[in-house]
């Protein structure tokens, strides 16, 4: 275990005396002495920002099941430090605002801050581990820890139906992506990322690559809310705001992005992977942008944003992979696409964060985030106002902010497309840059709404709970102040992170395209003169502004009423019509009539033997090998069978018994014929014996009642039992026959000549039974008496209800 | 004599059937007991043992013996299928007088809980 092992698990270890400070430290909001934790692993992955950015890579390695070559191998480049940072970073921060959010009196910290620890630690492994199943276990825990986080406030109803759909959601793509890297497995022969990249021929040239890739995107759509697995993300607002901030929209659900970036390097340069990731990013940026000013919740709007953000970024991972296809050095034609995913990543979790966070102020000191409830809130916050401003600005791609210049890029990578000349892009194309275009006017659109619709306007306090609304506490502020700093700092000095964190992420997702010793050119201009991408900036400006005056109109409309996402519907009645489904199959074979299992049972027994039989063709009769039949067989043969096919015809008690006697003693002289005299005389004791327990029980039970007579069942039961009695006869035929061709010795020689000489006993039969095989009898023994005692329990004791201990 | 023994048999498995198939709890007791019957003639078949011999009891007959393992096996079974058919017998007893009836059809229990 390495330093860099120790600080991976670090949170996990910190998650198990955090109940303790919660119980002993009662003083202390427990926040403080989780916070210190993010903010040591922030300062010390910061440390290694010199190495990832000089192009060298750290790999520290531990075994955990070297036998299957699952390892817990740490691997830190320019992506996964890009990672670590957000994770430490903005968890810092949001312990910090959750400090001042959570009552420590009212609130159950321990559970939280537990929760918040596991899901940070199983995040960090997502990103830094470099074995597949190791990033499987850790992407499954941040699940886990999500879903539990979600339903924090788990009486109310909402908040556990949010957890059980994300849950279900997450953990159907994370099996999937399980199904991906094992077949990623079978392809290669090894589950490290680095090895695999390394062998990527044996990828692209597979058969399995297809399923491979599909599995894996599964996994990385759902966790990262992408269309139309983006439902559970709106539903997830359930969860306390630091989480919102946290989870879902910073961390957890760029977890799927950082997938697909990582491995673009095994499936980049592919037309699906193109098609597929470009396609379902636009797809997800349209829908989420579109749904996002239908929204009511201040939350809502920013959940529908964040998928439609994290569709923008998707689909320019989409279109960057193309560069694999080229694979030709830094042409900023192919590789901006990256540059502008990676730089849009790190704006996202900046203007994102701090929206989620002065959306939970707004909801703390208001009690409400109804924008149809707000307004006027510009002069009693003004502080929050301001980083609403700065933030919202970003999102909506309005100069100076960091927002504008990583849209001039994702406008810049979408119109390049139509150059790239593969893949039919020149003619097709065309609609990518126009899809962003008109996604990008909603996203501007909604982000008017959201700022107006809250600060501006008449304040109306008697919509609101809350006796008298104020500006929030300075300790809630810092936070979003600190990562409003930080869009003004990125949008103003886009540069600073150019060398340091972007050159890195994107030499670490596309691998390979770069001579030794080259980098990326990531100079991030602010102007780039008269370019369509200012123009089309132009159009969002204008065509946003005419949206949100004209909301009045369409606001009407039964689109903007509907707020809840059809795939919601979907989503519901799959998961009622599972239930609705499986009882029903339930209810019509779960009959409780011993009858129709026995049915069940007889019908596949014929079936199954049945087809076997008809299958291989093993129906054989022989009679070379048979014994004769003495003549007066025959007359046992006939008293059998009358007696045998009489008993289901007799409808008096006694009947009934003496026919059941009748062939039991029958048996009893079949033994005879036989040559089984201790056979024989058991069969007589026994079968008197049952007899007379029967007459005891019959005393006892009711007259045999007629069988109802219901000629279609009736008919039924008779060919079932036909059916069943002749496969039995049929296979016993056929085994005697082939146990004579098999040509094997019966091992009864053994026991004719030992009886003697090994037991002393000249009753062969009872030699078996006592000394050969004694075991047999003494657990035989065994049963009878269980029964005996079974008998006498049954009709001794006599608890009824609860008197039973 | 193979044949026949399993035609008989096979006969004895389809009332067996037809009788577990019924409403009535006792016929059903009726039926495994009459089903136990077919087992063990089958085991009697199949393990050879309606070849030509004498009992196997060293010293008998002309010294070749009918097989005596599966006559062993059928003794063993003989004992389990009695024990068996004695409890089930005592529970059907306890039943019809815990419940007061022996019809499979009302012993459903309760509807969906």
């Amino acid at each position: 275990m390495t330093l860099l092992h120790w600080a991976t698990i670090s949170p996990f270890l910190l998650a198990i005396v955090i109940p303790f400070f919660f119980k002993y430290f009662k003083r202390i909001h427990t926040g403080w002495f989780v916070m210190i934790l993010p903010l040591v692993l922030f300062i010390y992955f910061l440390s290694l920002i010199p190495v990832t950015s000089s192009g060298e890579v750290i790999v520290r390695s531990v075994p955990w099941v070297p036998s299957l070559g699952i390892n817990f191998d740490l691997y830190i480049d320019g992506l996964s430090l890009l990672f670590v940072l957000l994770i430490t970073g903005i968890g810092t921060l949001v312990v910090l605002y959750s400090i001042y959010y959570l009552s420590k009196v009212k609130e159950k910290l321990n559970n939280f801050y537990v929760y918040l620890l596991m899901f940070m630690g199983a995040m960090l492994g997502v990103v830094l581990s470099d074995n597949l199943i190791v990033i499987y276990v850790f992407w499954e825990v941040t699940s886990i820890a999500s879903s539990l986080l979600i339903s924090y406030w788990f009486h109310r109803e909402k908040s556990t139906y949010g957890a059980q759909k994300s849950m279900f959601i997450t953990v159907f793509g994370g099996l999937s992506m399980l199904g991906g890297f094992s077949l990623l497995y079978v392809m290669t022969g090894t589950f490290s990322i680095r090895e695999i990249i390394a062998n990527v021929d044996l990828v692209t040239g597979s058969a399995l690559f297809l399923p491979a890739m599909i599995l894996v995107l599964l996994g990385a759509f759902t966790k990262s809310a992408q269309f139309p697995f983006h439902i559970w993300l709106p539903d997830a607002m359930e969860a306390p705001t630091p989480v919102s901030a946290y989870l879902h929209s910073a961390t957890m659900v760029k977890a799927g992005i950082y997938l697909v970036a990582r491995l673009t390097a095994v499936f980049g340069g592919s037309a699906e992977w193109f098609w597929i990731v470009t396609i379902t990013g636009l797809t997800t940026l349209m829908w989420g942008s579109v749904s996002a000013i239908r929204q009511k919740d201040l939350k809502s709007i920013l959940a529908f944003s964040t998928v439609s953000q994290l569709g923008l970024i998707m689909s320019l991972l989409g279109v960057g992979s193309a560069a694999y296809y080229f694979n030709e050095g830094d042409n900023a034609l192919y590789t901006v696409a990256i540059l502008a995913a990676v730089f849009h990543l790190i704006n996202h979790a900046t203007f994102k964060g701090s929206l989620f966070m002065t959306a939970g102020i707004i909801d703390h000191e208001t009690g409400t985030r109804d924008i149809r409830k707000l307004g006027g809130l510009m002069t009693i916050m003004p502080v929050t106002a301001t980083i609403s401003l700065i933030g919202l600005a970003s999102m909506a791609g309005l100069p100076p902010f960091n927002g504008f210049l990583s849209k001039e890029l994702f406008f810049t990578a979408m119109l390049n497309v139509t150059e790239y000349g593969i893949f039919n892009l020149e003619t097709f194309g065309v609609i990518l840059p126009i899809v962003a275009w008109i996604a990008s006017i909603f996203t501007f659109a909604y982000c008017l709404i959201m700022f107006f619709k809250t600060f501006t306007g008449k304040f109306k306090p008697e919509e609101l709970d809350v006796d008298h609304v104020h500006e929030a506490p300075f300790g809630m502020l810092i936070s979003p102040i600190i990562l409003g700093l930080l869009v003004v700092l990125f949008g103003l000095f886009p540069n600073i992170l150019a060398y340091t964190l972007i050159e890195p992420a994107m030499a670490a997702i596309l691998p390979g395209i770069l001579e030794p010793g080259q980098v990326f050119d990531v100079y991030i201009h602010h102007w780039h003169g008269f370019v369509p991408e200012l123009f089309m900036t132009f159009g969002v400006v204008i065509l946003g502004t005419l949206i949100f005056t004209t909301m009045k109109k369409w606001s009407q409309s039964g689109f903007y009423q509907g707020e809840r996402d059809i795939f919601n519907h979907v989503y519901d009645g799959g998961y009622a019509g599972l239930i609705n489904g499986a009882q029903g199959v339930t209810r019509v074979q779960m009959t409780g009539r011993l009858r129709d299992y026995f049915i069940y049972m007889c019908s596949f027994i014929i079936i199954i033997l049945g087809y076997t039989i008809y299958r291989y063709d093993v129906l054989s009769f022989d009679t070379s090998n048979l014994s004769p039949i003495d003549p007066y067989m025959w007359v046992i043969s006939i008293i059998f069978i009358g007696s045998v096919v009489s008993v289901p015809f007799i409808n008096n008690r006694i009947g009934v018994i003496i026919v059941t006697g009748v062939v039991g003693f029958v048996v009893a002289l079949m033994f005879v014929v036989f040559r089984a005299p201790d056979l024989a005389l058991t069969q007589l004791l026994v079968e008197t014996v049952t007899v007379v327990l029967f007459m005891l029980a019959f005393y006892h039970l009711p007259k045999l009642k007629k069988e109802p007579v219901n000629i279609r069942f009736n008919l039924f039961k008779l060919f079932i039992a036909v059916g069943f009695g002749a496969i039995m006869t049929l296979v016993s035929i056929s085994a005697f026959t082939m146990g004579g061709e098999a040509g094997f010795a019966s091992i009864s020689d053994y026991f004719t000549e030992n009886a003697k000489e090994l037991a002393g006993g000249y009753n062969i039969v009872n030699v078996i039974l006592v000394d050969f095989r004694g075991l047999d009898t003494m657990l035989e023994i065994l049963v009878l008496g269980i029964a005996a005692l079974a008998v006498v329990t049954l009709i001794k004791l006599r608890l009824k209800g609860s008197e039973d201990v | 004599m193979e044949t026949l023994i399993t035609i008989l048999a096979g006969v004895l498995v389809t009332v067996a059937t037809y009788l577990i198939l019924s409403r009535s709890l006792i016929r059903v007791i009726l039926g495994t007991a009459i089903l136990s019957h077919a087992a063990h003639l089958l085991i009697m078949t199949m393990g050879g043992g309606l070849k030509i011999g004498s009992v196997p009891i060293l010293g008998e007959g002309n010294g070749t013996f009918v097989d005596a393992l599966p006559q062993a096996l059928i003794l063993t079974s003989i004992v389990i299928s009695f024990a068996v058919t004695a409890v089930a017998l005592v529970l059907a007893y306890r039943t019809y007088q815990e419940t007061g009836t022996d019809k499979l059809d009302e012993l459903r229990g309760m509807k969906h809980e």
